[in-house]
């Protein structure tokens, strides 16, 4: 089936079996592998993309739902010259470890950047709840987040 | 003669950057041309003869399948033994019910699996075991070593002294038996493998963290020559132990697929399989005597330690070596005795995971230490104090502590840290506003973890790494010693930097591949910043030395210019290399036989402090302050200690209140999957106060020791003393989970509730 997709900012048009999931269409048909798989079931986070602005689990999602809505994934988080901040925030403060929940949880956080700009702490861990760890225990994670929203206000 | 410019600073991560961006290439990102998919048939019966393995007739067009006949070499996966088979053959026994029997590749990974869950088994069924009692028994044999008894891979004793007549003349003996529940790694990549074989080499890339462990494997396995195997590790998302043994599986199923389908072949596991198959947290259960002087003197301790190792060797005999040795405590006991059998049962094969067996002796000494402050009356702090082994102090097995003996330090700045508030509140949104359905506690572990391999063994694995200046100019570490996450790169790159004064940004890396680097040992046991850190400081002292003494011959302007000494020699000569090999300091010695001697090279100290309130409507416990206090000899670089650090408090905090592996009564994993096989999230995490101690280790380092493992050990046995100070009744398992508490709640006797005096 023919569809188009907006990925990043950029038609892409597909013949894909729409009931594929939307992480494997990123995966394995447009090459973006940022987007990991942890679990397959929507609990661990690390496949977390933006659609229409807002986070999602691109491994629950059928790719025919999202035709005509914009997708975001961590590979457009920095500019060519630039990290984003909060990536930046998160190489500087030792929030990544192993890295593979780490494309899901600067998705997350970049939307929190955008969408939370006041939030403290506690919010920051209720905002991120969707994205699992298990390497950093989430305190330097919760750190670079904070830094982050503190540089741009 | 080293400067300082890089090591103690939290310089940005080496593999930050392509790690934020998403731009790291795990095993599951890569691809190959022609590549093939590969899944695994599973055994489905726990214990059972293999009569016939029906594959479906007619098997599709461009699949292919293999079993135990395919393999050329030896049918075993090499770790201790190789007792464990990589398939299991037609005529064969099934010893565990996630055991693989036969493997699938094709075009696709969904084809591939729906053949594999096709593929049909001819059982003979065996009577099951699944219980310490009824395994010791030996009613069902699952294993059988050589003089030994049925289904006991290891059997060690060791100690000090005359520990029952000392028994007998203590004012307190304290006796507890203590369980504690699998757990899994949780590792958020799943494992997985790509092979694929060029001119009769099999070339193998995936998640792990031993090289050479998968190399020595698959070696036997293909029955080819060493040069003919090639391990690669991919960028992996993390291991915790739990990628120490099973990828060399993986490996060897991936391999074999490759090499029946002529092309390459990847084969990732999805959670579910991950969480039946892979080796996991022994479950134990550890009796403990402790006798104590009225004063609060300990005299004596005596330990009974089982670990349900499931149905194959793998690495059990030394888990259960480093639980034994840990047993005793940070404690000075005149009388030590110490028995630990790892018992062969059908659950799938249990094997590494952070701290390796320490975790499980811990909690029960230090839930016996609490025990025997409450009965004594002395303060938990005082009597902990009182009894701690010090520098110059004799441990249990005859090791007098020379050096970087921290247990001072570590409560000392504990103490301080509590006096203050904490710089972050923990919040907990779901607990009543209600203060009447809330009772709050403390609780508090003090101990230790030995850093390294356990006694000889540093010796007998001799990790080797070779750092180069290269023709282009370039310094590069050829190591495999892996990065799984806690920052093998950036550390090893600060040693070289500092001593060859450059920046740590300007160290290179050769692949972690056994074509290009030697065996620097496995990446397990808190080793590698201590002892092949150790080896790095000193290959870039050699390069160092060997650099000024070629500045003199050439007749540089200024001989000590080690900048224009590096670049004239790469210029004009090319690649200058050293490589070295780590050899234990003077002194150490142990007998494995007799377990005497020096246990560890060193040993890290620490102190944990957990805040909790439990709520009596849902016995849910909310940890409201963790502190944790660790002597890590020098922090190379702060924030990756820390991060370790937090990290493994966290995986602590859950396997003490909520994560567990749970068993169906034939054997298989009940939760395999991440919605009922839980892990913490950032919302249950409480705010993570850690502080550093630093008492240098003099052969590490710069002064570090490890640091790895030791975060495990002690929080689940300060979780559980802070829910008995806010209950007041005993905790005397993990994990804690509100069904567990509010049966113990519930069903508590009332002398329970006056036994234990409640602290405000």
């Amino acid at each position: 089936m023919n569809l188009e997709l907006n990925v990043n900012g950029e038609p892409r048009p597909l013949d894909v079996d729409p009931w594929r999931r939307l992480l494997d269409v990123l995966r394995e048909d447009l090459g973006l592998t940022g987007s990991k798989e942890g679990c397959g079931e929507g609990e661990c986070g690390a496949c977390s993309v933006l659609l229409d602005g807002e986070p999602v689990n691109s491994c629950l999602l059928p790719v025919g739902a999202v035709e005509g809505r914009a997708v975001r994934t961590v590979e457009d988080l920095a500019s060519a010259d630039a990290l984003h901040p909060v990536q930046r925030a998160l190489v500087d403060l030792a929030g990544t470890q192993c890295g593979i929940c780490t494309p899901g949880i600067a998705v997350t956080a970049a939307w929190i950047l955008e969408t939370h700009p006041e939030a403290d702490r506690a919010q920051v861990r209720t905002l991120l709840a969707g994205n699992l760890c298990r390497c950093t225990g989430y305190q330097l994670v919760v750190d670079a987040v904070m830094a982050a929203l503190e540089a741009q206000r | 003669m080293s400067s300082t410019q890089s090591v103690g600073r939290s310089i940005p991560r080496v593999d930050g950057e392509e790690k934020v961006t998403g731009r790291a290439r795990y095993v599951d990102d890569l691809t190959r041309p022609g590549l093939w998919w590969g899944a695994t048939a599973r055994s489905v019966a726990p214990h059972a003869i293999l009569k016939r393995i029906v594959l479906p007739d007619p098997l599709p067009a461009d699949v292919v399948v293999v079993t135990a006949a395919d393999i050329p070499g030896l049918n075993g996966i090499q770790l201790l033994t190789a007792d464990q088979v990589a398939l299991v053959p037609e005529g064969g026994r099934i010893r565990h019910p996630h055991e693989a029997v036969a493997l699938v590749a094709a075009p696709d990974a969904r084809t591939a699996k729906r053949v594999a869950a096709a593929i049909e088994l001819e059982l003979e069924p065996l009577p099951a075991v699944f219980d310490f009692d009824a395994a010791l028994r030996g009613d069902v044999v699952v294993h059988q070593n050589p003089d030994a008894a049925p289904n006991v891979y290891s059997d060690l004793t060791f100690g000090r002294g005359d520990v029952d007549a000392a028994l007998a003349e203590c004012d307190l003996v304290l006796e507890g038996t203590y369980t504690t529940a699998s757990q899994e790694q949780m590792y958020i990549e799943p494992q997985g493998m790509l092979a694929e074989w060029k001119d009769g080499t099999c070339y193998v890339t995936g998640s792990l963290q031993c090289p050479y462990y998968v190399h020595k494997s698959l070696v036997a396995l293909l029955d080819l020559p060493p040069e003919q195997v090639v391990v690669d590790q991919a960028v992996t998302g993390g291991g915790f132990g739990g990628k120490e043994e099973y990828p060399s599986m993986i490996a060897a199923h991936a391999a074999l697929l490759a090499r029946r389908a002529g092309r390459p072949v990847k084969l990732i596991y999805d959670r579910s399989e991950d969480l039946r198959a892979t080796p996991k947290r022994h479950p134990s259960r550890v009796k403990h005597r402790m006798g104590f002087k009225r004063d609060g003197t300990l005299v004596a301790v005596d330990v009974d330690v089982l670990l349900d190792g499931g149905a194959y060797t793998t690495l059990s005999p030394v888990v259960l070596s480093r639980g034994v040795l840990h047993a005793p405590g940070p404690y000075r006991a005149e009388h030590v005795r110490v028995r630990g059998r790892a018992v062969a049962t059908n659950h799938p094969p249990q094997g590494a995971f952070r701290g390796f067996g320490a975790p499980q002796t811990t909690f029960p000494y230090e839930r016996q230490m609490q025990k025997a402050a409450l009965q004594l009356g002395i303060d938990p702090w005082v009597l902990r104090r009182q009894n701690r082994l010090r520098e110059g102090d004799t441990t249990a097995t005859g090791q007098v502590l020379r050096w970087s003996v921290g247990s001072t330090e570590v409560l000392d700045k504990a103490e301080e840290v509590l006096a203050s508030p904490p710089p972050h509140r923990s919040t907990h949104t779901q607990l009543p506003a209600d203060p009447s359905a809330l009772r709050r506690g403390r609780g508090v572990a003090f101990y230790f973890h030995g850093a390294g391999f356990t006694g000889r063994g540093e010796e007998r694995l001799k990790g080797t790494l070779t750092l180069a200046l290269c023709a282009d100019g370039v310094y590069e570490i050829r190591s495999t010693s892996t990065d799984i996450g806690q920052g093998t790169l950036t550390t090893f790159a600060q040693i070289a930097a500092d001593v060859l004064e450059v920046e740590a940004s300007a160290i290179r890396f050769a692949p972690r591949s056994t074509a290009v680097a030697p065996d620097s040992g496995p990446t397990v046991a808190s080793r590698t910043c201590m002892i092949m850190g150790a080896v790095v400081d000193q290959a870039a002292l050699e390069l160092r030395t060997a650099l000024a003494i070629y500045g003199r011959e050439v007749g540089l302007e200024d001989p000590d210019d080690l900048a224009a000494a590096a670049a004239h020699h790469a210029q004009a000569k090319g690649e200058l290399a050293r490589t070295c090999t780590y050899h234990s300091p003077e002194g150490i010695s142990f007998d494995d036989t007799k377990y005497e001697g020096d246990a560890y090279p060193a040993y890290g100290w620490a102190v944990c402090v957990v805040d909790v309130a439990v709520d009596l409507d849902t016995f849910e416990v909310a940890v409201e302050r963790c502190v944790h206090v660790i002597d890590v000899g020098k922090a190379i670089h702060p924030l990756i200690v820390k991060g370790q650090i937090e990290g493994g408090t966290l995986q602590a905090l859950g396997w003490a209140l909520w994560e567990q592996v749970t068993y169906a009564d034939d054997g298989r994993v009940l939760n395999d999957r991440m919605t009922n096989c839980i892990i913490p999230t950032s919302l249950e995490a409480p705010e993570l106060e850690t502080h550093l101690v630093e008492v240098p280790y003099p052969h590490g380092p710069f002064g570090a020791k490890g640091v790895g493992e030791i975060p495990m050990d002690g929080p689940a046995a300060a979780v559980a003393n802070a829910i008995e100070d806010a209950l007041g009744i005993p905790i005397d398992q993990v994990p804690v989970t509100p069904e567990v508490l509010a049966r113990l709640w519930t069903s508590r006797p009332p002398e329970d509730t006056t036994r234990y005096e409640r602290r405000a």
